[in-house]
């Protein structure tokens, strides 16, 4: 190769990942070899030493990395709370005083709740509906398809396909390009600037939301309704349950459990929203979610105990909703 | 009802079954046509967004700002320019979008395979050991989904910088790793091991016991069991676990932002499009192709391994 052409690939910005792409293959084949060779070793060790070597071959690593990974962090997160900025004066409870005084923060966790009651409520009942809907519809899989798809879509391509239905023209003389507001103006009305508007901007955001979750909803509850036993469905239809009627008589008391793991694990994931916020307003115009606000005061303003009591009060929100989803699992094992 | 004469037992149940959809078809007064009129409408509500910056993307950039995307069939323009230039040419000193293409592979492939075989490995010792304590660890591990990402970003981009200390007592030393794919995929490795050591084990309890028995009986050891029977076996589950593993790290922003921000070098492109929908918002022609740039890959993954897709969704929910 010339040595002008070296140049051109220094300069080139493919330079700087170059070296990274080779980290990568070098990072897959040292992983690769290593478990071969441990394998090889460990099939060839006396029994006895085997049997100590398999828990550490088997469990070590798992262990080691959710040692490093999360039961570390979380404890240093808990104590870093307590502390201020610099994490070298210690405050007590300060940081989360803070948090539960400041207007800007009362209104992240007032956002939060919004976030956390109107989502996983809106994708449950329409994945419910679009579920009942489809069960026995010809072409059934297209629909489901097609509202399922937003769940492979990250929340970044999300934030921008719906930034483009959201976007607004100041000039009222020309055309609109944002679907929403062509909307309001064809039936007449004012397009508001969306997302500069509060309160309106975070139930834009939460729409977003919505969008994505609720194929998760309706597959969950698609498949719940599939496992109902014909005998139900045929007793009930004795009964002269038809329609709405049987929906709410039988098939809701049927998948209930269910539809309670669906609201639960939307609850989840609407509590820690971050994606949509960050890249749909940044947190401004009054739409931040606690996830955000960590981010900013842990990422921007740098401050440790602010980032990290707002992580705890994420945590302390996540607990209950887990552990009762962890408890369901427990007693379906106990079952089996 | 032509059926009950042959009398047949397959066929009897084939008309059982044949009876069974029909009158679920009768009792359900949605499965009219007005039900699929719904399903369909809203169908449509759901896709009109996305087909929206589909379209835009290929439409030149005058037309993109003068007119709505729903006008092109009055009005067709088609073009590949913007995602030429979203691709190929940088803005100033700011690589193009394919150099955060192939950074987003270079993250996701090692964040799919270190947690899928290290799960895999643990998830066949909590299944097939006999040791004390194992379902109290088996548990454990399951509650440490509780603990949510935000909760270890601090410490863990600290411990990847500057190494672990207690007083002037070095426990871990400066890794030296920062700047690099190393702390993505580790952190990505372990925040996925809770539910991928779950998922799997949920399914490696289902291999018959009789068939671990038969493998010991032959002389096969801990390690040789795992190689010949478990491995062979549990390929579904882990395929399954894989597809979700792989959508959740390519279309991860937060842990690319705290563990690879900043870095032209290592970010992927959900960190380059947020970038970008915050500087330069207006450039329609930009956000759609380069969204679309980075939509491609995991909607062609949901739709060609959907079959898995949805049976991992269904076996443990999700995580997020």
């Amino acid at each position: 190769m010339s040595e002008s052409m070296w140049i051109h690939l220094a300069k080139s910005p493919f330079a700087t990942v170059l070296p990274n792409i080779l980290l990568l293959l070098i990072g897959i084949a040292v992983f690769g070899v290593l478990v071969v060779l441990i394998f090889w070793l460990a099939e060839r060790t006396k029994d006895k030493t085997q049997n100590r070597l398999k828990y550490f071959v088997f469990l070590g690593p798992a262990l080691l990395l959710l040692v490093i990974g999360l039961i570390y962090p979380a404890i240093r997160t808990l104590f870093l709370s307590l502390f201020d900025a610099s994490s070298a004066n210690f405050i007590g409870l300060n940081n989360y005083i803070w948090a539960f005084t400041q207007p800007e923060i009362l209104l992240v966790l007032r956002n939060t709740l919004i976030w956390t009651i109107v989502v996983p409520i809106a994708s449950t009942a329409i994945g419910l509906a679009i579920a009942y809907l489809t069960d026995r519809m010809r072409y059934a899989g297209l629909v489901k398809s097609l509202i399922f798809m937003p769940m492979a879509i990250s929340f970044v391509g999300a934030s921008i396909i719906w930034k483009f239905v959201y976007n607004y023209e100041p000039d009222l003389s020309k055309p609109d390009i944002g679907v929403l507001s062509a909307i309001v103006k064809a039936l007449g009305g004012t397009p508001p600037n969306w997302l500069l508007t509060a309160p309106i901007n975070t139930f834009l955001l939460i729409a977003v939301m919505v969008w994505i979750q609720t194929g998760f909803a309706m597959i969950v509850l698609s498949a719940a309704m599939k496992a109902i036993p014909d005998d139900v469905v045929e007793a009930s239809m004795l009964d002269g349950a038809k329609g709405w009627s049987r929906f709410r008589r039988i098939t809701v008391p049927m998948i209930w459990s269910s539809v309670v793991v669906v609201l639960t694990t939307i609850t989840v994931s609407s509590l820690k929203v971050f994606d949509i916020i960050r890249t749909m307003t940044g947190g401004n115009f009054q739409t931040s979610v606690i996830a955000n606000e960590m981010y900013q005061q842990s990422f921007t303003a740098l401050d440790y105990g602010r980032g990290g009591a707002l992580a705890i009060i994420l945590f302390v929100g996540v607990l209950p909703l887990i552990v009762y989803n962890l408890r369901q699992v427990r007693k379906e094992r106990a079952i089996n | 009802m032509v059926t009950i004469a042959t009398g047949a037992p397959a066929t009897v149940r084939t008309q059982r079954r044949a009876m069974k959809l029909s009158t679920r078809k009768q009792g359900n007064i949605f499965s009219s046509p007005i039900a699929s009129f719904f399903a369909v409408l809203i169908a449509l509500v759901w896709t009109i967004p996305t087909l929206g910056l589909f379209i835009t993307s290929f439409r030149n950039p005058v037309d993109i700002n003068t007119t709505g995307w729903w006008t092109f069939l009055s009005n067709p323009s088609f073009t590949l320019q913007n995602y030429n230039s979203v691709l190929f040419e940088g803005s100033g000193s700011t690589p193009p979008l394919s150099l955060y293409f192939l950074n987003s592979f270079a993250i996701t492939i090692p964040a799919t395979v270190f947690p899928v075989v290290l799960a895999t490995f643990a998830a066949y010792a909590l299944a097939w050991f006999d040791f004390k304590g194992r379902d109290f660890l088996f548990y454990t591990i399951f509650a440490m989904q509780v603990i949510p990402l935000q909760l270890a970003l601090i410490p863990l981009l600290q411990l990847f910088a500057q190494g672990v200390r207690f007083g002037s007592f070095t426990l871990i030393p400066p890794l030296g790793i920062t700047g690099t794919y190393i702390p993505i995929w580790l952190a990505h490795t372990m925040f996925a091991m809770p539910i991928a050591i779950f998922l799997l084990h949920n399914f490696l309890t289902q291999i018959p016991r009789e068939l671990m028995e038969a493998a010991r009986v032959d002389g096969a050891d801990a390690f040789k069991t795992f190689r010949m029977v478990v491995l062979p076996l549990s390929v579904p589950a882990i395929a399954s676990f894989a597809i979700f593993q792989f959508l959740w790290v390519w279309n991860d922003l937060l842990v690319g932002l705290t563990f690879g921000g900043g870095k032209q070098g290592i970010a992927p492109l959900t960190v380059r499009l947020a970038e970008l929908t915050g500087t330069r918002g207006g450039d329609w022609q930009v956000l759609t192709a380069g969204a679309f740039v980075s939509i491609i890959v995991p909607v062609a993954v949901f739709f060609a391994l959907q079959r898995y897709f949805v049976r991992g969704l269904l076996a443990g929910s999700v995580k997020g």
